[in-house]
């Protein structure tokens, strides 16, 4: 069964829809990957997945269990991490803060999480005691999604996490985004590099206007005529 | 020799002692401020008569203790009753924040909105106070009145100018560096502490970490109330308590929270000292210091002060002013506690 199933989800801000009936599913260890163009839903069907927008229509489950009703902070109780696309780090607290406050639900010792987390993402193990909003946007990144794995999640989404990196960071991103779905954790992520994106994806949703377009693995998207002359720019 | 100490003494007296006391009270107070800025994001003006009613309920608790005998004597019997008024002044806030502030932090109220709301709840309070103790002077300092006599320090230091120490005084700054020690331990070195922060920086992460919003909200009203309580007992202690003067103590208080940067603690304990220190260097008389320093009747018969004591509340808004025309974010950027 897969782990996490977003179905049919219907709502936006306001009473204007934005999200039209699509639906988006991930399983553990799995990378998904959800691409379109701009104003398509994508970061929208993001928050409603983690409780951040009411939705009218539709359901989420994780594990078979219905979570629709539940609270953002309930949502991470139950195994969920989200990275949102800015403001991601807590900007006046030291890098180290920023991944205790991720352990906050934990309250057994958080030393061994926190040392994985550090080998993930070395520099974070130098800066520990700087403010994270004194560092390099690359590196803010870096804190930003490892905050959201000290939860410990089985599903961890991220917002266009390559938004406004260097090319080379964005590799080293990805690189590491491979390496947490090795471990077991499903991946659920929005982007902008629509080809990279699905070069590492197992799974790939197309949304236009709030509605799955095109899905499949992402290899298939890559090859699929046309998605690549609609989206991936032939 | 004595030319220069006499004229120090003078200022250490009527300046640099009071100045310590009074900048302790209302960086106490401005902590509460910005305490409430930074985490609840709005400008609670009923802070002042939160303080009051702190300090009444303290006040009470002492009448009552004196009148079944029990005494700490030299110290005074307020300090064994501030437990009891901080306690009371914890239950008024949660009670307020159940029936008043958390209707508009669900209906995500506007600033203007939480402003005018506060000051709703200033006149209610402040309507209680005036219904349960009247309005009249509460003389409750029972301790010792001094530390040091104006009279003993003339014995030892052998200089004609006095320099006395109010107990008062002394209690009050040795409590408000405890109190400040102790938030800041807890704000930088606890998990709850550390909470509240990244709530302040950054409520929407803060969620998604799966910080409980209500106990941040619950607890920051705990730690300001007591905050509060300790302030506005302080200042009963060292200035005798009367309802009136808690109502025009608010200006100052906002004053050093805006002056040291709102919503960052450091700043408003800056900004209490640099209000406190203003005020009392402006309204003093130097006729003495000046006779000292260059003889009899250099500057006439003027009391060669800057501005009448009728004007201190002015002080607190001309250091508003420059500040806000200088560095409009305050000494230290605000917001971020």
């Amino acid at each position: 069964m897969t782990f996490m199933i977003g179905e049919n989800m219907v709502g936006g801000y306001g009473s204007t829809d934005i999200l039209n009936g699509c639906s988006i599913c991930v399983d553990l260890g799995e990378i998904a990957v959800v691409v379109g163009p701009n104003g398509a839903g994508k970061s929208t069907a993001m928050k409603a997945i983690f409780g951040m927008l009411n939705l009218r229509g539709g359901k989420i489950s994780i594990d078979g269990e219905d979570i629709t009703a539940l609270a953002p902070f309930e949502r991470v109780r139950k195994g969920m991490a989200f990275v949102p696309q800015t403001h991601n780090v807590f900007n006046s607290m030291t890098v180290e803060e920023n991944l205790e406050m991720g352990a906050f639900i934990n309250t057994s010792p958080i030393a061994g999480i926190m040392a994985q987390v550090y080998d993930l993402f070395p520099v974070l193990k130098e800066k520990r005691h700087q403010r994270a909003g004194e560092l390099s946007g690359g590196q803010r990144q870096q804190v930003a999604v490892g905050r959201a794995l000290m939860t410990e999640p089985k599903l961890l989404m991220l917002d266009e996490p390559t938004a406004g990196v260097s090319p080379i960071v964005m590799d080293e991103l990805f690189d590491r985004i491979i390496d947490v779905a090795s471990t077991g954790i499903a991946v659920l992520m929005v982007e902008q590099n629509a080809k990279q994106a699905l070069g590492i994806a197992d799974q790939g949703f197309v949304l236009v206007q709030g509605e799955n377009r095109y899905t499949g693995s992402g290899t298939a998207l890559l090859h699929n005529a046309n998605v690549r002359k609609a989206f991936l720019g032939g | 020799m004595e030319m220069l100490l006499n004229p120090l003494a003078l200022l250490a007296n009527f300046v640099l002692v009071p100045g310590l006391a009074y900048g302790s009270q209302l960086a106490l107070g401005a902590l509460g401020v910005t305490m409430v800025y930074a985490v609840l994001n709005f400008s609670n003006f009923s802070h002042g008569e939160v303080m009051s009613f702190g300090a009444m309920i303290t006040i009470l608790s002492t009448y009552w203790l004196q009148s079944i005998g029990l005494s700490i004597s030299p110290l005074p019997t307020a300090l064994l009753a501030l437990p009891l008024g901080i306690l009371g002044t914890i239950g008024l806030c949660l009670l307020l924040d159940r029936l008043v502030f958390r209707f508009y932090r669900h209906q995500r109220a506007s600033s203007v909105t939480y402003l005018i709301v506060s000051i709703g709840v200033m006149f209610v309070i402040g309507g209680v106070i005036r219904f349960v103790i009247g309005p009249n002077d509460q003389n409750f300092n029972d301790g010792d009145r001094f530390l040091l006599k104006a009279r003993e320090f003339k014995e030892i230091s052998g200089l004609s100018e006095g320099l006395a120490i109010k107990s008062s005084q002394a209690i009050t700054v040795f409590t408000a560096v405890i109190v400040v020690a102790a938030i800041f331990w807890f704000l930088n070195r606890t998990r709850t502490g550390k909470s509240m922060r990244a709530y302040a920086d950054n409520q929407d992460l803060a969620l998604l970490s799966g910080i409980n919003p209500d106990r941040v909200v619950s607890i920051t009203w705990i730690i300001t109330a007591g905050l509060a309580a300790v302030a506005g007992t302080l200042y009963g202690l060292d200035k005798s308590y009367k309802p009136l003067v808690y109502l025009h103590l608010v200006l100052p208080i906002f004053a050093a929270a805006i002056v040291g940067g709102v919503g960052n603690p450091l700043g408003a304990i800056v900004g209490g000292f640099v209000i406190a220190f203003s005020e009392l260097l402006l309204t003093f008389a130097y006729k003495k210091v000046a006779a000292y320093l260059f003889g009899e009747g250099l500057f006439g018969d003027g009391l060669l002060q800057i501005l009448s004591t009728d004007y201190k509340f002015a002080v607190s808004f001309m250091i508003l002013v420059v500040v806000l025309l200088i560095k409009p974010t305050g000494i230290f950027s605000g917001k971020s506690l």
